[in-house]
């Protein structure tokens, strides 16, 4: 994981934020983050100060609430959240405090990606020195009825608990299963409490945007889509690595910074993204354009499509929860269309049978595993039709 | 089942017509209730919904995606449209799914006929199967156990199974295994459904919308026996089937066939057809001897060996899973056998000699609600005739299909009574059929041995209405006048009089489904108000042996209130037509007595055959009993 630009959460004041936030109420606090802008970073882009407002307001029977990170950090060719859990996690707990303050939350969760174990004992260091140094615990920088800590959840080692019903369930014991939404975890979340779920990125710019300003903030970016954005950029480039740029950033200018000119196709938002073709390379990341929470994956000219969407399909294959039908038997069937198609086996109108298919997924499947899962083969043969069709067997 | 429903209403429309339900109402209620079917596998009235198979999907106005209208409570005005190019699709999509992955033949398939999965693909006109087909079995049927059979190659991971296993009963034998691809339902450790906790009371057969799980089947071996003409094959028939077995002829949920599945029996060859209500007020006769005198031991003379509250034992769900659950309370239950297993003790015994039949050739069926039935036929302390007591336990599904087998419209036979010796039974072994009925019963009985009065004196026609009712726990508080009656004859030898009983107040409570037995025990064991009960019924089921996982399927709350409705019928049928309707007023019990148990209830020869012990299980994994191991 190499860094390969300048990092503007490198250069955050150390709890300038948290300081700023408690000098307002929490009801301003809510308000300077819907000023910002700021979208999730996890990848749904669901603005986040209206998630905090909803959070806030949902009531709670006995008062609690809980703020979660969500530092499952699981797609595929997605390692950004690993830089700031790794550089700057005093960023990412000083954001979950000010997001426990404008809730009214006094406990929050680290749900950490089974992999990163290794970074438990660096993490509860800098937990134990915040406590120590009065940013966690009770009365937080001295005042009297601001409390709130923060303790870390190992993850079990399965993509599907990044998905935030599916991390709540597995928070609670139970498997981790996504649940039926309606209704949200911002009124029903962890044990039926007013949850917050948010992406370790996500409290990381919240620490900054309290330290600088709202203003600052949305002066970057698009009309839509706010603020810097951390991306995981692999495959065939010369320099992979963790990049900032703003939205708007164009595909082709990630290209030529990365050393990835050549690509003839570039996968963004990761396994669960779409596979875009040369023509589309002047589109911008952006909320509004091509969404992504992190993940760009470039595809050489040597490289057979389908190879890497059959790896795809694999990964998705396994990783489904197995509860809904439409995914855990749907990526089954297009994973063996991709195999015959490899071998030239399968008729256009098994293709198109499959591609109906791939639609029925994104619409009814149960969560956004099933929802996404279909993407990159849809995209692929809808963007690369002469490549994949050439395939198929002409039908008898 | 809406979880939470308020009072406050909010108006919908769907496909433009307008319906107002309570705020919290799914989508797929408000749809039905506007007279709009919308498709399910998943959903089951009696369980929380889970949202997995997507059949049901529907447009939901301002949604990007389908929604799942089990699992999307209204809160606000929404526009909901349930037929779309995109749904239809979705619906077609999923069905085609899980027919790639369906192995078995509808032709030999004990559901054929009565299968959701067999319906849908039907109504939703899939013609071929567009996502291939499996072309052989991947796992191994699970058929280990005497009740319940697994077919997973059937199954289509709806989830009711492990919902009502663990929802409705409080058990969690099944669980989904596995992740990915290789999802599974099974059990714990993956070993056989007899081998963990399971308690066999099929009540998830009855919500499986397919063939996946069925109850053993024991047609061919009691046809076997009706054609060898050296067995001499006799049926006892329990109360709740009769209210139930109709169904599978086409009749409405509660239309009762007590007189023509007499007349049916006989035709398929059974040699005679006998009342297991008999052995219900038997029963009666005996726990409730048991009770008074477990009460006059712990109340009286401070002798606590056998602990009030006494807990019924005629349910072999219920006592299967406080074997596992709660070993600790095992002295607790009655030691009466089941109605099922005192008449099967009686007929190699005092049925074979009074007619000179060789116990040997005797063949003893049964017809019963409920599949644990069949695991209590094995059970080794079933054997006190010296022979298995009761040779085959068959569901009403399976008595059903032999009639149809015979060439036999049950609706259409002519009405014919029970058989002697054991004739008749009184209204009260008809009512052992419902949650509560046992206790009524004993009720009926206990208060008139012990006041000397008519219970019509208490509750008009003897109804004791408190007990009844599909509430999942019923506690009820009797008190005892100050006035008491001489202690009868049949009672002499047990007790001196019933003075210590005088001003007393009697607390009962009925609960009826495993959840709900579960939540009384925890009330006992935090020495809760239940532990200061003296008698408790519990029935595995919920609704009782009317919703036995042997009953026709489907089940709804409304199908077992019809057949309740059924059963307290016939026991008020009894009273107006001058039939006993108490257990004690019932003449062959009370002549078994004089003639067989001469030395009266609860005395040697009833223990010895009509009284038994249990066992302490593992809470996880069955351990052996001690008389298997
Ligand atoms: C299958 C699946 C996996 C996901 N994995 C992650 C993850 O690893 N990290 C993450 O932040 N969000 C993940 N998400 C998105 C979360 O559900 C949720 O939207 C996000 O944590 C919200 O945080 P945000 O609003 O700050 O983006 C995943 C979603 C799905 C459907
Ligand atoms: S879409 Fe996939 S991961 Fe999500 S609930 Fe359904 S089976 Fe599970
Ligand atoms: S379960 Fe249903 S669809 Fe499957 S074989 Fe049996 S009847 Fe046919
Ligand atoms: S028979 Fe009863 S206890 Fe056994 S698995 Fe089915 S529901 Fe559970
Ligand atoms: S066994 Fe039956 S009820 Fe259970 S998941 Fe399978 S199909 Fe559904």
């Amino acid at each position: 994981m190499t860094v390969r630009t300048p990092m503007t959460l490198a250069s955050i004041e150390a709890d300038a934020g948290l300081k700023a936030a408690l000098a307002l109420d929490a009801p301003g606090v809510v308000a300077e983050v819907k000023d910002s802008g700021l979208k999730g970073r996890g990848g749904a882009g669901f603005p986040t100060g209206l998630k905090w407002e909803l959070a806030a307001a949902a009531p709670s029977s006995d008062g609690k609430r809980y703020v979660i990170c969500n530092a499952d950090e699981g797609e595929p060719g997605t390692f950004k959240d690993r830089l700031i859990l790794s550089e700057w996690p005093d960023l990412l707990f000083e954001g979950m405090t000010i997001a426990g303050y404008a809730i009214g939350a006094q406990e929050g969760i680290v749900y950490l990606r089974h992999e990163y174990a290794y970074m438990i004992e660096a993490l509860e260091g800098r937990l134990e020195r915040r406590r120590k140094a009065g940013l966690l615990g009770d009365g937080i920088l001295g005042k009297k009825d601001v409390s709130f800590d923060i303790h870390i959840h190992l993850g079990s080692g399965a993509y599907v608990c990044g998905e935030e019903t599916a991390l709540i369930e597995s928070l609670e014991g139970k498997r981790g299963e996504p649940r039926n939404r309606p209704p949200f975890p911002v009124v029903s979340g962890l044990f039926g409490k007013p949850t917050t779920v948010n992406n370790v990125e996500t409290f990381a710019w919240i620490a900054a945007i309290l330290g600088k300003g709202a203003k600052w903030f949305s002066a970057i970016g698009t009309e839509r889509s706010k603020g810097p954005k951390l991306l995981s950029i692999s495959g065939d480039v010369e320099r992979p690595g963790v990049y900032e740029f703003p939205f708007g950033v164009t595909i082709a200018e990630l290209l030529k910074a990365t050393g990835g000119e050549k690509a003839k196709a570039v996968i963004v938002g990761g396994a669960s993204g779409h596979c875009l073709p040369p023509s589309d390379f002047s589109r911008a990341i952006a909320f509004e354009d091509v969404a992504t929470g992190g993940a760009v994956i470039v595809i050489g000219p040597n490289r057979d499509l389908l190879d890497v969407v059959e790896n795809i399909m694999e990964f998705f294959v396994d990783e489904s929860c197995g509860q809904c039908i439409p995914c855990r038997i749907g990526n089954v069937k297009i994973l063996e269309g991709i195999k015959a198609l490899k071998k030239g086996e399968c008729s256009s109108e098994q293709l198109l049978d499959l591609t109906g298919l791939g639609d029925t997924m994104q619409v009814s499947s149960k969560c956004g595993l099933g929802q996404s899962s279909p993407n990159v083969f849809l995209s692929m043969v809808r963007n690369f039709g002469h490549e994949i069709l050439d395939r198929a067997p002409a039908s008898a | 089942m809406t979880t939470e429903v308020s009072t406050e209403t909010v108006t919908v429309t769907v496909d433009d017509i307008e319906v107002t339900v309570p705020k919290g109402t799914s989508i797929l209620e408000a749809a039905r209730k506007a007279g709009i079917d919308i498709p399910t596998l998943c959903h089951h009235p009696d369980l929380p919904d889970a949202g997995v198979c997507r059949m049901c999907v529907v447009e939901v106005d301002g949604q990007r995606n389908l929604q799942a209208s089990c699992a999307f409570p209204l809160t606000d005005k929404v526009e909901i449209t349930t037929h779309s190019p995109r749904i239809h699709q979705a619906r077609r999509d999923v069905l085609d799914l899980m027919l790639s992955e369906h192995y078995g033949s509808c032709r030999t398939c004990v559901r054929n006929g009565n299968c959701e999965l067999q319906d849908l693909a039907a109504q939703y006109g899939c013609d071929y199967v567009r996502f291939g087909h499996k072309t052989k079995a991947t796992s191994c049927i699970d058929n280990l156990g005497p009740s319940i059979v697994r077919d997973m190659d059937k199954c289509i991971q709806c989830l009711r199974c492990v919902r009502t296993c663990a929802e409705l009963q409080g058990i969690g034998a099944l669980g989904v295994l596995g992740r990915g691809s290789t999802t599974e339902v099974g059990t714990y450790l993956d070993i056989a459904l007899s081998e963990v906790n399971c308690i066999n009371c099929g009540q998830c057969i009855n919500r499986c919308p397919t063939g996946a799980l069925s109850a053993v089947d024991n047609t061919d071996l009691v046809w076997a026996a009706i054609k060898d003409p050296t067995k001499h094959v006799v049926i006892q028939t329990a109360p709740a089937p009769r209210a139930g077995i109709g169904e599978e002829f086409g009749l409405k949920p509660g239309t009762p066939m007590t007189w023509q599945m007499n007349t049916a029996l006989r035709r398929v060859g059974f040699d005679k057809v006998f009342d297991t209500n008999f052995s219900a007020d038997l029963t009666i006769i005996e726990e409730g001897t048991e009770l008074l005198l477990r009460l006059y031991k712990n109340l009286v003379l401070g002798d606590t060996s056998q602990p009030v509250p006494q807990f019924t034992s005629c349910s072999p769900g219920w006592i299967k899973y406080i074997e596992h659950q709660y070993p600790e309370y095992l002295p607790n239950l009655s030691t009466c056998k089941s109605p099922q297993q005192m008449f099967g003790a009686l007929i190699k015994t005092f049925y074979a000699k009074k007619n000179n039949i060789d116990p040997k050739d005797i063949v003893s069926v049964s017809l019963m609600p409920c599949t644990a039935k069949k695991f209590e036929t094995t059970r080794p302390e079933m054997t006190d005739s010296g022979f298995a007591d009761v040779d085959f336990a068959l569901t009403s599904r399976e008595i059903a299909k032999m009639i149809k087998e015979y060439g036999l419209d049950l609706p259409d036979m002519p009405k014919s009574d029970f058989d002697d010796p054991f004739g008749t039974a009184s209204g009260s072994g008809v009512i052992f059929g419902a949650t509560g009925g046992v206790m009524e019963a004993a009720l009926r009985t206990v208060v008139e041995l012990v006041l000397g009065i008519k219970v019509e004196d208490l509750f008009e026609h003897a109804d004791i209405v408190p007990v009844r009712g599909f509430e999942g726990v019923r506690y009820v508080e009797i008190q005892i006048p100050d006035k008491v009656g001489p202690v009868p004859a049949i009672l002499a030898d047990l007790v001196p009089d019933w003075n210590w009983l005088k001003g007393a107040t009697l607390k009962v409570a009925v609960a009826h489904g495993t959840a709900n037995a579960e939540k009384v025990m925890e009330d006992i064991k935090a020495g809760g108000k239940f532990s200061e009960c003296h008698f408790i019924e519990f029935m595995a089921c919920p609704g009782g042996c009317l919703g036995g996982g042997g009953q026709p399927i489907p089940t709804s709350e409304a199908i077992r209130q019809a057949r309740a409705n059924a059963i307290y019928g016939e026991d008020a049928a009894y009273g107006e037509e001058g039939r006993a309707r108490k257990s004690h007023e019932n003449p062959p019990v009370m002549k078994l007595y004089e003639e067989f148990l001469t030395d009266g209830p609860c005395g040697h020869i009833s223990h010895h055959l009509l009284h038994t012990e249990y066992t302490n299980r593992g809470t996880f994994i069955a351990t052996k009993t001690k008389k298997e191991s």
